[in-house]
């Protein structure tokens, strides 16, 4: 009997493991036929990236050579795409004219590198990252030296550029997400990586978003121009944005395609003797673009092929990216979910990064970066389903802690020797520390640093340190003397601010890698705090994250109990005009606004505007000259005045001219609380500068400057700062108070109890007593208005966050009105 | 999950959501937000604090959660759930990814309205 005859459609890594499956079931059913488009035998396309960087070599890579198709007898046609398939004839027939007929056909077409559609993507020097043609492409470019730009900070593109970067060219990635490989990893994983391309002299962009390719005048690529304007030259540009199943030869034979070629869970396509197979497959839903889902999908219909009811049912995946020296391994799903919980691991010392989602007490995701050796336990376990409640304490550990009772960890800080060192840093041991706590008596944490210098530099021994003198003290310790800032950190405020400094962190991802967050994200408590430790602390470098603003900031406008927003235009010093009130009774009008109404602040509050107005209402307070009242910040608010010498026959100052400057030089900054100003002309105070966050009272001899003062939930008279002689000595006070409590005060804790902290003697001694302080705070204050100094409203007038204020979607539905 | 009859309504892409941010789809005379977490999970609720209606597509987005701009309270995006010792619950409709566009199933806001 004559054997079936089987052709295959493509060459890549899934089919070669489907025949390998075959022949080792039943060596004799099938003559094979495989057309290939490449001009090659199968090669190992993982591999790829080693051959880009020159560790390996395309020889090194191939999977099955020429002795193994002669030895199977398998007809493997070279450099030979397909061009048609006549399904009634059951014949296939190439574009260089070879045809065969079969009795089942395998079409593993495999995918194309996704070109986006920039201006300049067909110029000389613009390449895709797939093939071996594509690796020689590159390596031949390479040679020339040069810049190479790819596009995309996937899998692929990361690879593309470690490789070009290791054959010696300056190599940028542009990546239009915040973080790299965001598929696969979460932020402060994406954060690690970053860095570790950084550190190699790579230079990597995020939320970069390529315009064009800059044409040479000769076809050649120049550039890439981003859409924020900027040009980086280069001779090559790589594309490795992600891929597309090419299911195009399957459409065209008339099977059912989506995205992919569709099969059902027996791996046939919509013709019964017609299976398909690997990354142009669409199966349930989903494309793979891995290789073990495909071999998976090899192995199913290896066993359908010969008659068998394998059944094919999805895949979790895993990934690893293969760049010699990253150590980086994620596998599942790891979103966040409120029936998940999560065990995060991070030493910031080794780079070491590990997060395990677990759901119902089952690994469901993991991303493991620096430390990837127990990845393969952890996804084996995921795709078992092992129940890992027994070993939850040290799971995140990995396999090695596994077995024997779980630590209490205070039993092994005491089980420690005392020549154990615990502070890093500073090089202090446990015997140290111990005797000190013992000698002087110590019993705060502050204490052990001040005496020992343990846990004061990085800080990121406190933990262990706090462990030891609980072993110490037993109870006569008090942990809770410190206040974390949130759940997921047991560093308090201070602590965090500190280390912003002292460890130049300049993200949200990079404080909470290096401080060793236990969360993944952080929290609504943490984001908006670290957020501003941030903005103020770096205010030229750091890119403020909306998203981790209040509405109120986020919007601009304060958000009221019924979902209505109220806005709050600057009037400066609390001076207005006949213009200007016209201007805003225009706005009422026009947007029905239903309450008008004088703030505390002597600024008029419009209530009851509908968010999607917010735009329109500020275009046109806009167009009268209106800026943003910032009346929901925790920033400077308002500045409110009496009418001082300019009409008040007790006036000594012009306390109103003088509220018009603080206001028009201090406006747009942050600072930790909300902060409220005001100038009184008199001691009569009718401006009630003291009760203010900072005050001014106008003396005939001068300025005398008020500060930490309080009408809200506490009810507190200001203390006196000092007295100053000029206007100008004034602003420099007030603004050097200012960034004294920007760069101290905890995230929404207002200058008052700042100053109670403190010390109001420590703080007068600062401002008043040391020019050179207060000179320097000034100067900081005046760099970061620089960059503060921007009107939110007429940045949303010009377009900035329209998605905003506008819904997605609007649904008809019969009831709507 | 009782509803036998999907209503799967297409209402954007999942670029159209800010990351651990939330747009709104107006239904008739409900609104949905729909929330896109850090790791690009859809989720969407009806934009309704149980505790005071506040509109929690203004709210911030973390940990599978979004806090209520009004009090704070923290709701689940997956189950719509008031999380620790607060107790409520508002509308979770099922949504799915494909290919980029995000669907909401519709056919629980029949009960809901």
């Amino acid at each position: 009997m004559s054997k079936k005859k089987l052709v295959v459609v493509g060459n890549g890594m899934a089919p070669g493991r489907m025949l390998e499956h075959l022949f080792e079931k039943d060596a004799d059913a099938y003559d094979v036929t495989i057309f290939n488009a490449e001009p090659r035998v199968n090669y190992n396309r993982l591999m790829l990236s080693p051959v880009l960087s020159g560790e390996k070599t395309y020889e090194d890579i191939i999977t099955h050579g020429d002795d193994w198709y002669a030895e199977h007898g398998v007809t493997l046609h070279k450099a030979a795409r397909v061009s048609g398939i006549d399904r009634d004839a059951k014949t296939v027939t190439s574009e260089n004219g070879i045809t065969a007929s079969y009795d089942k056909l395998v079409i593993a077409t495999g995918s194309n590198p996704f070109i986006i559609p920039l201006p300049g993507k067909d110029l000389d020097g613009v390449l895709t990252y797939r093939d071996l043609d594509d690796v020689d492409k590159m390596l031949d470019a390479a040679g020339r030296g040069g810049r190479a730009i790819v596009i995309g900070g996937g899998l692929l593109g990361l690879e593309a550029a470690a490789g070009l970067k290791m054959q010696g060219m300056d190599v940028t990635v542009l990546h239009l997400m915040p973080t790299l490989m965001e598929r696969q990893l979460d932020p402060a994983a994406g954060f690690l990586l970053e860095e570790e391309f950084r550190s190699r002299s790579i230079d990597v962009r995020t939320k970069a978003n390529s315009h064009e390719i800059v044409d040479d005048g000769s076809g050649k690529v120049k550039a890439i121009r981003l859409d924020d304007g900027t040009e980086i030259e280069a001779s090559i540009v790589v594309m490795a944005v992600g891929i597309r199943p090419s299911a195009d030869l399957a459409k065209s034979i008339g099977l059912d395609t989506n995205r992919g070629v569709l099969v059902g869970d027996d791996m046939r396509t919509s013709d019964p003797d017609i299976f398909a197979l690997g990354e142009c497959v669409e199966h349930r839903g989903m494309c793979y673009g891995l290789v073990a889902p495909l071999y998976e999908m090899a192995e199913a219909i290896a066993d359908n092929l010969l008659d068998g009811t394998a059944e094919y049912t999805g895949s979790v995946t895993a990934t690893k990216l293969k760049v010699t020296g990253v150590d980086l391994y994620s596998a599942g799903d790891f979103a966040e979910g409120d029936d998940r919980e999560e065990i995060v691991l991070r030493d910031a010392s080794a780079g070491v990064y590990k997060r395990l989602v677990l759901k119902d007490n089952k690994i469901i995701g993991a991303v493991l970066y620096g430390e990837t050796s127990d990845g393969p336990w952890f996804f084996d376990m995921l795709k078992k389903g092992t129940d890992v409640s027994e070993m939850r304490e040290t799971l995140i550990f990995g396999q090695a802690y596994q077995g024997g009772a779980p630590l209490d960890p205070t039993a092994a800080v005491a089980a420690l020797p005392d020549d154990a060192e615990i502070c890093g840093c500073n090089g202090i041991c446990k015997g140290k520390i111990v005797s000190t706590i013992k000698e002087k008596g110590l019993t705060t944490l502050d204490g052990v640093r001040a005496h020992t210098k343990a846990s004061n530099s990085c800080g990121t021994c406190t933990g262990l340190v706090e462990q030891l003198m609980q072993v110490t003290l037993g109870d006569a310790y008090n942990p809770a003397a410190v206040t974390p800032m949130c759940g997921c950190t047991p560093l308090g405020h201070d602590e965090v601010r500190r280390l912003i400094k002292s460890k130049e962190l300049k993200s949200i991802p990079a404080v909470m890698q290096e401080l060793e967050w236990t969360s993944s994200g952080g929290c609504a408590k943490c984001r908006p705090a670290l957020n501003y430790y941030l903005v103020s602390d770096w205010p030229d470098e750091y890119a403020d994250d909306y998203q981790s603003r209040f509405i109120n900031e986020r919007v601009h406008a304060n958000i009221q109990k019924d979902g209505t927003y109220s806005v709050v235009p600057r009037m400066w010093g609390g001076m207005t005009s006949s213009k200007e009130l016209r201007a805003i009774a225009d706005v009422v009008d026009k947007f029905d606004i239903p309450a008008v109404k004088c703030t505390g602040g002597q600024r008029i509050d419009m209530l009851g505007i509908k968010k999607e107005d917010l735009p329109a209402v500020w275009a046109d307070l806009g167009k009268a000259g209106f800026v943003s009242g910032q009346a929901y910040a925790k920033g400077l608010r308002t500045v409110k005045t009496c009418v001082g010498t300019d009409w008040c026959r007790f006036g000594t100052q012009d306390s109103t001219g003088l509220g018009v400057k603080l206001e028009k030089f201090m406006w747009g900054s942050w600072t930790p609380a909300k902060l409220k100003m005001a100038v009184s002309g008199c001691p009569r105070n009718c401006a009630e500068a003291t009760c203010k966050d900072i005050g001014i009272i106008c003396v005939d001899s001068g300025y005398e400057i008020h500060f930490a003062g309080a009408a809200g939930l506490d009810i507190k008279g200001t203390e006196v700062l000092g007295l100053v002689k000029t206007e100008d000595e004034a602003i420099e006070h007030v603004a050097a108070l200012a960034q004294m409590y920007r760069e101290q005060g905890r995230y929404l804790e207002r200058i008052y109890k700042w100053a109670k902290r403190i010390g109001v003697d420590e703080i007068r001694r600062q401002i008043m007593d040391d020019a050179n302080m207060r000179k320097a705070y000034f100067d900081r204050f005046v760099f970061s208005q620089k960059f503060a100094q921007v009107d939110p409203w007429s940045e949303r007038v010009s377009g900035k966050d329209k998605h905003e204020f506008k819904p997605m979607a609007v649904l008809t539905k019969e009831a709507a009105e | 999950m009782t509803a036998d009859i999907h209503n799967w309504v297409q209402i954007g892409t999942l670029d159209d959501i800010p990351r651990e941010g939330a747009r709104c789809v107006k239904n008739g005379d409900m609104t949905i937000a729909v929330f896109r977490t850090a790791k690009d999970e859809v989720f969407a609720l009806e934009d309704k604090c149980p505790h005071k209606n506040g509109p929690l597509s203004q709210g911030i987005v973390h940990d599978g959660c979004v806090t209520c701009p009004l009090h704070n309270w923290v709701i689940s995006l997956e189950t719509g759930s008031a999380q620790g010792a607060d107790e409520g619950r508002t509308t979770a409709f099922p949504v799915r990814l494909e290919d980029g566009s995000v669907l909401i199933d519709l056919s629980f806001s029949h009960e809901a309205v």
